[in-house]
């Protein structure tokens, strides 16, 4: 393989870059304290010395693309409020981080809240909104407490609330949570949600822009991306720009899992791939050897270690045919039988499709049938172009993105693993021991 | 997803009767918190689903009165009080236990474990999924991803984390929960029950001393891309699942730090920690640089 010259020679302290998680380790790392002890709230001073269509025009010209999974850029997704329309607008940050591998927002939530909340501050001044509300998914308490002590905190000290650091700007910010529902990260279901309704997606058009929260222009915005914008505006888009590439600059942070030596969160700029991250952290679990990945949650096709070297951001994880979704890069390793990897996940889009629309609801029904009979040694080799057509009538052809997330792992496991679904039918079973694949497997005498 | 009229004791051709009315000390008392709730929104309706964690916090799950109080307040019908409860799966239709401990079963987890500790729980237990033990201290089900797959496998008690477990470490946990011994997450505060929790879903805060800061600033897995980044030595595997196996003896050697010099990829060639499979062309990706 070949390394990119200037990554080359370079160790992890080159490769990888924190910033949102750079005081993670401190002690109360999520009070204000440590946070302005750290130049926070700081980008959000040099936003309100703006105009806010420069600050729009900043943000923008930073490059900074969402970091939810579309990948959208942020400074346009701001833009497109209309402004003078004398309605009012509305910043709503999608904390609903469900996606199966993501483990992301979560973590940044729980150590530094503040980075989001002076994101928020930035984003609504450029908006011109007056309300923001932080739609957090209500299994992990742990991070609702703090965010709650973190809200508290600022608007004691006048981050939030009436003429913020006498800018004149007034905001509210509203911490909501939800109540499990994993359909409710798509942004229009998160809004219907948001309203008290069920979590359904909406047609669009009308996009949020236009019409969202209450039929006014509202942005959604992902947790990390709104929590990237202070360092933004402290640091110069510039800065920010001198790390990643031209189409897709700055830093995220990666989210490794499964079967590898160090699960954890690496903070790097875009672009740096598995094989790096891999080495800097002692690699997959000693004695085995990776065999399919997700880059961004199971929603994006699966790669195999033909991907290794794949640069990781939007374009060089689609071009490789995936996409870089959300940097959950799940890992599993020989032990995994990929038919039982892919059925969970089949039953998961089952169980949380919403049920608007047929190809969605009944499609990842029929899937869930036939894998399991499959992973059961029950299926017929002609089940597996029937997957293949079903999954093809889900994608593209449902009503919101769940599905056609649905269908990803469906093809790209008969893409690159066919042969280990004929194994089932064949060999008329799983020729897998699940107990192998434990993070308990290799360890003597215990627990087996 | 659905609960049926017939498991409510609704037979066909009878309507069902208006669902009793909370105690007048009761409804005063949530009424309060209700306007308050409210308030934080632009448009009443969006406090519904906070309102559906206050009932669920009265009664340890959304009863009939609980959603006729929903409706009452935000001037809906119980009919769409009703289809919204229906559909998120944090609200509980049925009286359940002090502690839901839910195990992931999300491919990841379950893959790591996750399958394993479900099944020993149950058994262990002697209840299913969504059942509860006959003390009423604990129920039982599996969940979906919780964000958390750098730790998996992941155990969630009333929405707090437990993080890498295993089927011994669970089944004592459970003992304890069962045995009124403090039990503390890995990440998140003290354990309270679970209608303490849904209040605080409600959005009240958690005012217990001690609560916010408990458990420290973030996870180990959170910090390992940290301390490489700043050359600190491999990340310590603080919790298990491999200590005591092959893992910790790397711990400790010197950690490797690849010299200018020295392609990165070093791995590439077969070394001889590639037992599981050398002739792999991929290579063994573990043990890099030993």
């Amino acid at each position: 393989m070949t390394l990119a010259p200037e990554l080359k020679d370079t160790g992890p302290e080159k490769l990888l870059a924190p910033v949102l998680s750079a005081f993670w380790d401190e002690d109360k790392s999520w009070t204000l304290d440590v946070y302005r002890r750290h130049e926070g709230y700081e980008g959000l001073r040099k936003a309100l010395a703006m105009s806010p269509d420069d600050l729009i025009a900043y943000v923008k010209d930073s490059g900074l693309r969402g970091r939810g999974g579309a990948g959208f850029p942020t400074g346009m997704k701001w833009q497109f409020i209309p402004q003078g329309d004398g309605k009012p607008h509305y910043l709503v940050v999608n904390a609903d981080e469900s996606e199966p591998g993501t483990c992301k927002d979560i973590p940044l939530l729980f150590a530094n809240p503040h980075s989001l909340i002076e994101g928020i501050v930035i984003a609504c001044y450029a908006i011109r909104s007056s309300h923001a509300f932080i739609y957090l998914r209500g299994e992990v308490v742990p991070v609702l407490r703090r965010l709650h002590a973190a809200v508290a905190e600022a608007y004691a000290a006048g981050y939030l609330g009436e003429n913020i650091l006498g800018s004149g700007l007034d905001l509210e910010l509203t911490v909501h949570a939800g109540a499990g529902a994993y359909i409710c990260g798509e942004e229009t279901a998160l809004l219907d949600s948001l309203e008290g309704r069920r979590g359904q997606p909406r047609l669009r058009p009308p996009f949020p822009a236009v019409a969202g929260l209450y039929a006014c222009p509202t942005v959604v915005n992902n947790v990390e991306s709104i929590a990237s914008v202070p360092a933004i505006l402290h640091k110069g888009k510039e800065w920010f720009r001198s790390m990643g590439s031209e189409k897709s600059p700055g830093f995220t942070l990666y989210s490794l899992s499964g079967h590898v030596a160090s699960p954890g969160q690496y903070e790097a700029p875009l672009g740096i791939t598995l094989r790096q991250l891999l080495e800097m952290s002692g690699g997959m679990r000693p004695g085995h050897r990776l065999k399919f990945w997700t880059p961004g949650g199971s929603s994006t096709p699966m790669f195999t270690d033909e991907h290794l070297d794949v640069p990781l951001d939007y374009e060089g994880v689609g071009a490789a045919g995936s996409m870089l979704g959300t940097k959950a890069l799940q890992c599993f390793d020989e032990t995994t039988c990929v038919v039982r990897a892919v059925t969970r996940w089949t039953e998961f889009y089952a169980h949380e499709s919403c049920g608007k629309c047929t190809p969605c609801r009944e499609g990842t029904y029929w899937l869930v049938q036939l894998l399991r009979d499959i992973e059961a040694g029950k299926g017929a080799m002609s089940d597996l172009d029937k997957l293949n057509d079903i999954a093809d009538n889900i994608n593209g052809k449902s009503f919101c993105a769940l599905g056609d997330g649905a269908a990803s792992p469906i093809f790209s496991s008969l893409k690159y693993f066919r042969e280990e679904y004929e194994q089932h039918i064949t060999g008329r079973g799983c020729p897998f021991d699940p107990a192998k694949s434990t993070a308990w497997a290799d360890r003597t005498e215990v627990n087996a | 997803m659905t609960t049926s009229s017939s498991e409510r004791g609704v037979s066909l051709g009878m309507p069902e009767l208006p669902a009793p009315a909370y105690p007048d000390d009761v409804r005063a008392r949530l009424e309060t918190d209700a306007r308050e709730i409210i308030a934080r929104y632009p448009d009443s309706r969006s406090a519904l689903l906070p309102l559906l964690h206050l009932v669920q916090s009265e009664e340890g799950h959304v009863t009939r009165t609980g959603m006729q109080f929903c409706a009452d307040v935000l001037n809906l019908t119980t009919a769409e009080v009703t289809a919204v409860a229906t559909f998120y799966t944090m609200y509980r239709r049925k009286p359940s236990g002090d502690y839901q401990v839910g195990v992931c079963t999300n491919t990841l987890c379950a893959v790591m474990g996750g399958d394993a500790i479900f099944e020993e729980l149950q058994e262990h237990l002697g209840v299913g999924n969504g059942e509860t033990t006959d003390d009423g201290k604990v129920t039982l089900e599996h969940i979906e991803c919780n964000a958390a797959c750098d730790f998996a496998p992941v155990v969630m008690v009333n929405w707090e984390f437990f993080d890498n477990q295993t089927p011994a470490t669970v089944k004592r946990l459970v003992d304890d929960l069962r045995a009124g011994r403090p039990v503390e997450p890995t990440r998140g505060a003290p354990l309270c029950t679970f209608k303490e929790t849904a209040r605080m879903l409600a959005g009240f805060p958690d005012e217990r001393p001690g609560a916010v800061e408990a458990s420290g600033s973030a996870g180990p897995a959170s910090l390992v891309g940290l301390r490489l980044a700043r050359g600190e030595a491999a990340p310590a595997r603080v919790v298990h699942p491999r200590d005591g196996g092959p893992h910790d003896e790397r711990q400790d050697r010197p950690v490797h730090q690849p010299s200018p010099t020295e392609h990165l990829s070093s791995h590439d060639a077969p070394q001889d920690t590639s037992a599981s499979d050398p002739a792999h062309p991929a290579g063994p990706t573990a043990e890099e640089g030993e």
